[in-house]
């Protein structure tokens, strides 16, 4: 089989992809996107420590999680592009660099 | 020719799920690479949907089969339109010739770089399991899994579908058009 490393170090890479996207990108969805990458990085660590897991062939619970993850990333994307829709009704831009309209 | 090999120890040999995993890891490696890195936003849209079937592959291979197609279902199938949709709803972002990256793209670049090193080399020196242990036959998995979302897991599960619903409603109030 393949060494759990492998996929750990495969996760690690996603989620510094993301973070660095969410983190650097300007446009808003670029840094929705960000976001799923780095949800992604955390499913491929639960189903991982799954499958390595001593109980994988009667415990679940990693799986389970993973099923939460994606309902939840599933409900997060969606109000997040509605809102991002919303502003650029509203303001004309999604470039988050414009969007200060909390600045005192 | 002993010589050469001691100084050059050929890779061991890979079995077949390695085979399989490491073109797939590759393949999902670049394609996050482009989700944050390439300047048009349709193009990291698109790398998205890669990374995303990269990583229902990568599922297939743990054997969590169930997982691999909601993935597909919800990530590719779902997550992926939603965000085309709005790519193209908010046009003009897309060509613009600002920079595509705020001021603290280089600092965060090094930053990931390394914490990047410093997760890869923490899990590479721990000592993980190899070998996972057997697991039976799959339809048996996901009959097992249904029913832990109506007995062990019901309150979480209806929890789940009332937080669908309410985010969908609000997400269809958020982008009306008030007009």
């Amino acid at each position: 089989m393949v060494p759990l490393s492998w996929y750990l170090i495969l996760a690690a890479f996603l989620f510094s992809c993301g973070l660095y996207g969410a983190l650097a990108r300007r446009n808003a969805i670029a840094v929705l996107m960000g976001i799923e990458l780095m949800l992604n990085a955390v499913n491929i660590n639960l189903v991982a420590f799954w499958r390595y897991g001593a109980n994988a062939a009667v415990q679940f619970d990693g799986l389970i999680f993973a099923l939460f993850v994606i309902a939840v990333a599933a409900a997060e994307a969606a109000v997040g592009l509605a809102l991002l829709i919303s502003i650029y009704r509203n303001r004309k831009t999604v470039n988050l660099d414009q969007l200060d309209l909390l600045r005192g | 020719m002993e010589i050469l090999q001691q100084l050059f120890p050929l890779p061991p040999i890979p079995t077949i799920q390695q085979a399989v995993f490491i073109p797939m890891a590759l393949f999902t490696a670049v394609c996050a690479l482009t989700v944050v890195l390439a300047p048009n936003l349709f193009h990291n849209a698109l790398a998205l949907v890669g990374t995303l079937f990269g990583v229902a592959g990568i599922y297939a291979l743990l054997e969590a089969e169930f997982l691999a197609v909601s993935q597909v279902l919800v990530y590719v199938g779902a997550i992926s339109t939603l965000i085309t949709f709005a790519i193209m709803l908010t046009r003009g972002m897309m060509y613009g010739t600002t920079s595509q990256t705020n001021k603290q793209a280089g600092t965060a670049a090094i930053v990931m770089g390394l914490f990047f090193l410093v997760l890869a080399g923490l899990v590479a020196g721990a000592p993980w399991p190899n070998v996972g242990v057997e697991l039976g036959d799959g339809e048996q998995i996901i009959a097992t899994l249904g029913r832990m979302f109506v007995t062990n897991y019901l309150v979480p599960f209806e929890l789940l579908a009332l937080l669908l619903l309410v985010s969908l409603a609000g997400a269809i109030l958020l982008a009306r058009d008030r007009r």
